[in-house]
């Protein structure tokens, strides 16, 4: 059984959610990573601390890389082996097709992989992370997307991998996308998935701007990175690359601030692992409160400038 | 051009619902509604029709094992022309790669080929997340996924892709799958009229049979427990003092 990683290259590094995937599958056995992007010594050197020991590097050009991928994936996949996937767009992409391709469904949202003695099984969560259950696949290969941070990345002692490249299969129609231009959009402040501290604002923040400023702030006093629920990316208020929950980023800091969120079940499925909860809403009967470790009842525009200038007054002049 | 756009009934997110402990399959209640992410699909493909006018035409197409087709009806009084579904009681509890081979085959079997078809990135209940890329390969066209912009360009589509990083232009020629992210656009709400005129839109009811597929499962499900809730912790309302509370909280995590 080898299983295989799904690698997008990222500005010149291997994907974060690879090196995740690489750390959990070393202890199965080989683990080989399935590379997409005109490839980095960076990259290659990264995946190998993380465990894996051959790398097949594709590069689409100026196509939209997932017909080829999963095309060329497909050949070389055996049906005893295991290939995960994490919930990137790309990753999403090429595991779609490859089940389609192969006839082999795709087993999603998992948290946890075990790939027993004779059945691979598959952990998540569903119901709004109130539910556990397990699947068994009952064929292969197996395909598995799993959540974002499921498993933490630790470099081992690995040495850099072989590479293989690959030739970009002909797809025909299907292969036809092109990537005409791509714009990196620069954030602020600490990395949202990285941050230890996230303060995240929902709709009862009110609005943009003004009305927003106290999340901001509240987060560059902490140190933390600023998130949103998706009503608020929806209305515009802030950029998509803020938005946790179900279709956004998944966290797990040690600290999250919910201000003005009600806690909807898409968002909380993103955020609900977090260290300690700290939540502030009017709405008494909101779900976040279920969660909370400190829940305040009370007006977010009242509590925030209070807290703000408390901590403000305690910072070294 | 003629568009189909993928919508998916689902159970009203505000009632509560649960497990069959038999077959583990959810327990749809009735009342089912329109995924609301999917109104942003239909939308995108109203829009699209509006500007072609002439000769374009949009279906909504969709699976669904329950009878039901109040969701349906949502996005027909939003302005679709017709509606294609599959209620067959074998889907139940059907994973994504089985749907996407029935709605690749209502597809292929109505009268004249799809131009265009649009679906969700993931629907609000299952969110697997991978169902339009299956169906995009099973149809064999190119996929424009996770669309927050979409726009005609000549015979093409041109979209702007999100990325980790920011997004992609990226551009297919026709037939091609789109998925939609919820902001593309801003779905409109189905006025009275559109609301009548729903009740008399066709809808075309087939079952597997129909379509000569044969859906199997491939994966069993083991075992299913509840998670422990987190524990509610302390809740304080605010007197205009709460915000000290949390000044308390913060030196206790020493985040100061």
């Amino acid at each position: 059984m080898t299983t295989w990683v799904f690698c997008e290259e990222q500005a010149g590094a291997a994907s974060a959610s690879a090196l995740e995937l690489a750390t959990k599958a070393r202890s199965w056995g080989e683990v080989k990573a399935f590379y997409v992007g005109p490839g980095s010594d960076t990259a290659y050197e990264t995946l190998g601390t993380h465990g894996v020991t051959e790398i097949h590097q594709i590069s689409t050009g100026e196509h939209l890389a997932a017909p080829a991928a999963a095309a060329a994936l497909g050949e070389l996949v055996a049906p005893e082996d295991i290939v995960l996937f994490s919930m990137g767009n790309t990753d999403r992409d090429v595991a779609g097709r490859l089940s389609a391709r192969l006839g082999c469904p795709v087993l999603s949202n998992a948290i946890d992989v075990d790939p027993g003695g004779d059945q691979v099984t598959v952990t998540n969560e569903i119901l709004g992370g109130t539910t556990r259950v397990i699947t068994a696949a009952t064929s292969g290969p197996v395909l598995i997307v799993t959540r974002p941070k499921a498993f933490p990345a630790e470099p081992g002692d690995g040495t850099r991998p072989d590479v293989v490249p690959v030739a970009v299969p002909d797809t025909g129609h299907a292969g036809s996308a092109l990537v005409l231009e791509q714009h990196v959009e620069e954030s602020e402040g600490p990395d949202l998935e990285a941050a230890g501290i996230v303060i995240s604002g929902g709709r009862g923040m009110g609005g943009p701007e003004a009305k927003w400023e106290p999340v901001i702030k509240l987060a560059s006093l902490l140190g933390g990175a600023v998130g949103a629920t998706r009503a608020v990316v929806d209305a515009g208020w802030v950029p998509y690359a803020l938005q946790v929950g179900q279709t956004g980023k998944t966290v797990k800091p040690s600290l999250y601030i919910a201000c003005g969120i009600s806690g909807a079940m898409q968002h909380v499925v993103g955020m609900k692992d977090a260290g300690t909860i700290i939540a502030i809403n009017k709405d008494p009967e909101a779900p976040i409160f279920s969660l909370a470790d400190l829940g305040i009842v009370g007006d977010v525009h009242k509590v925030l400038p209070a807290l703000i200038e408390a901590l403000e007054a305690r910072r070294p002049a | 051009m003629k568009i189909a756009v993928c919508v998916k009934q689902i159970p009203d997110p505000a009632t509560p619902y649960s497990l069959d402990p038999e077959t583990n399959f959810v327990v749809r209640p009735d009342d089912q509604v329109l995924d609301d992410t999917d109104r942003y699909g239909v939308e995108v493909g109203l829009q699209l029709v509006e500007q072609i006018g002439e000769g374009a035409s949009l279906t909504l197409l969709s699976m669904t094992p329950s009878g039901t087709l109040a969701g349906i009806r949502q996005a027909l009084a939003m302005g679709a022309d017709r509606a294609i579904v599959i209620d067959d009681d074998t889907l139940r509890g059907a994973d994504a790669l089985t749907t996407a081979k029935v709605l690749a085959a209502a597809l292929n079997n109505d009268d004249d080929p799809f131009d265009l078809v649009i679906a969700g990135c993931e629907s609000t209940d299952g969110y697997s997340g991978v169902m339009p890329q299956q169906l995009a390969e099973l149809l064999g066209i190119p996929s424009l996924s996770f669309a927050r912009k979409v726009e005609r360009q000549g015979a093409n589509v041109r979209i702007e892709r999100q990325t980790e990083a920011g997004y992609d232009v990226v551009e297919a020629p026709l037939p091609v799958l789109l998925t939609v992210t919820a902001g593309v656009v801003e779905p409109r709400y189905p006025n009275f009229k559109g609301i009548m005129q729903a009740k008399k839109k066709p809808v075309d009811t087939k079952t597997c049979a129909d379509l000569g597929i044969d859906p199997a499962v491939q994966q069993t499900i083991q075992s299913v427990e509840p998670i422990p809730a987190r524990e509610a912790g302390e809740i304080i309302e605010d007197e205009g003092d709460a915000y000290l509370r949390i000044v308390e909280k913060l030196e206790e995590l020493k985040v100061v």
